[in-house]
């Protein structure tokens, strides 16, 4: 399995101080599969992407991209796995001294050295694709609205045309018609470029358009895997209860009662 | 032995936290030989510091030099030795005031945004943003920096020592009574080379300085906006001190015999 793997995390631990948030990882991302990670907020899924992204160092536990482990690398090595993904940050992380098309274009031009002429062209059509005209393009991320900041943070993550992408919470904070548009395209990376998708959202209806397989992550483990198919009849009380949002089950929130 | 501890721990801490900092140098320096270079970066960064800071440092010298005129004026008056004035000035500016203020004053402004910047981009993610665009951080942002940083404060100092002379030569000759000429030429007989190259060399050393506080502490903060004041007051601080310090260390190598 691990061989075919796309990317395969093994035994992936990470501790903040005191605080456990990801205890022993196991999970595998076939080749131009869609991967959608689910679980409570603050669980660590935005941590387990960012180990993978090399931004955090796991304390423990292997993570493998295309057979290489990425951990144990460093320098030039990880720049060049590093050219495999695109990201979508939870929270855009758009630069705010460059104007729109420029922040699409940034890997473009930077990372791949194509001119900016021609990085603008792509960075337009990729805005469109989000559902963002060309006016857009030379205004400043301080000038959008929420909803718009995640568009183009979107647009920024496809734009190289990248093997790999992950999307961190892609609809949250769009409107409906639109969150369906974007999970289209999600879609459409998939099966049309070929990508590995790997995200992670808290929208049921979205999980159901975009992934072929779901994990579970809770209390740092990833406690269910499987088909999309399976999830309403997984037999697993955890995620019954997640993909229903009941506020009774063996999740227990820990909030005051009033 | 709970003394010994804390004695320990800040130690400890203390050498943890300047061998940060020598990483984190020797990681920027390395930028500074390994294209690809971001030239457009580092021009945008001459200006900002150059340039920008052009109002700022040229009214430090300018009153500064005013002052030390008339400062010098009345104490050298005590034993008839007036003609000290020009050279107190001369190299009072070139070799001490322009660059040490200057850099303070660099301090402040470039520091301080930089430190503010940076941690901004740091608490939104926008350097692991950089990352996963396959551009290096440390030679988008950091190197283009600290390059600014060593060729323009040199810069900076070079018009504060002219306007801090020309300061204290308009106090004397228009409110004291020199003869103008004679300010001129004694000014230029007192002025060495080494007088205007020790005070570049430190204003080097000083750019430096700033900059590289500026972006280590940025690069370091955490915990939203609090960090980064934090890293802001940080940076201006350390920055401040390392200038005070490093100013005695090079006047030292410089002048003594
Ligand atoms: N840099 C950090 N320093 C300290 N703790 C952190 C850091 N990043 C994340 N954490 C902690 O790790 C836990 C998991 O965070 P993470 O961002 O992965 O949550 P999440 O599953 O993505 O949640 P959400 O669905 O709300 O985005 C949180 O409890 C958070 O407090
Ligand atoms: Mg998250």
């Amino acid at each position: 399995m691990s061989t075919t793997a796309k990317i395969s995390l093994q035994g992936v631990a990470k501790r903040f101080g005191k605080k456990v948030v990801l205890d022993g990882i196991d999970l595998d991302v076939r080749p131009a599969e869609s991967l959608v990670i689910i679980g409570g907020s603050g669980t660590g899924k935005s941590v387990t992407l960012k180990c993978v992204l090399g931004l955090l160092r796991p304390d423990a536990g292997r993570i493998m991209v295309d057979g290489d482990d990425v951990v144990a690398m460093s320098g030039s090595n990880h720049e060049r796995v590093m050219r495999k993904f695109g990201m979508l940050f939870q929270g855009a992380a758009l630069f705010d001294s460059l104007p729109v098309w420029h922040n699409v274009a940034f890997g473009l031009i930077n990372g791949r050295g194509l001119a900016r002429a021609e990085a603008r062209a792509v960075a337009v059509t990729k805005l469109g694709q989000v559902g963002l005209g060309p006016e857009v393009a030379d205004l400043r991320p301080a000038e959008l609205s929420g909803g718009m900041l995640k568009r183009v943070a979107l647009a920024r993550a496809i734009a190289a045309d990248p093997e790999i992408i992950f999307f961190d919470e892609p609809t949250t904070g769009l409107d409906p018609i639109m969150a369906d548009v974007i999970n289209n395209l999600i879609v459409d990376c998939v099966r049309r470029l070929g990508a590995t998708a790997l995200s992670i959202t808290h929208d049921i209806a979205s999980v159901r358009k975009i992934a072929d397989r779901v994990a579970m992550i809770y209390q740092g483990k990833i406690i269910w895997c499987g088909a999309v198919a399976d999830l309403d009849h997984s037999g697993n009380p955890y995620v019954d209860q997640f993909i229903h949002g009941r506020a009774e089950g063996p999740i227990q929130m820990q909030v005051l009662k009033p | 032995m709970d003394v010994l501890a804390a004695l320990g721990r800040v130690v400890l801490g203390f050498a943890a936290a300047t061998g940060r900092l020598g990483l984190f140098t020797g990681h920027a320096l390395s930028h500074v030989f390994r294209p690809p270079y971001f030239l457009g970066q580092v021009a945008q960064q001459m200006v900002s510091i150059g340039y920008f800071s052009l109002p700022v440092v040229g009214l430090t010298a300018l009153f500064t030099g005013m002052a030390l005129a008339l400062q010098i004026f009345e104490g050298s008056s005590r034993f008839n030795a007036e003609g000290t004035v020009a050279f107190v000035v001369a190299i009072g500016m070139t070799r001490e005031l322009a660059p040490v203020l200057g850099g303070l004053m660099v301090a402040g402004r470039v520091g301080a945004a930089m430190a503010a910047e940076i941690g901004t981009m740091r608490v939104t993610d926008q350097i692991d943003a950089l990352m996963t665009l396959s551009t290096n951080p440390f030679k988008y942002l950091i190197t283009p920096r600290l390059v600014a940083g060593v060729t323009m404060v040199p810069f900076l100092v070079a018009v504060g020592d002219a306007i801090g002379i020309f300061g204290g030569y308009t106090i004397s000759v228009q409110l004291l009574d020199f003869n103008s000429s004679t300010y001129i030429r004694n000014t230029f007989d007192i002025l060495e080379n080494i007088d205007i190259i020790a005070g570049l060399v430190k204003a080097a050393v000083f750019g430096f300085i700033v900059t590289l506080m500026g972006c280590y502490h940025g690069y370091h903060s955490q915990g939203g906006a609090q960090g980064v004041g934090a890293a802001t007051t940080n940076a201006v601080v350390s920055a401040s001190i390392l200038i005070l310090t490093s100013n005695l260390v090079v006047t030292q190598l410089f002048f003594s015999r």
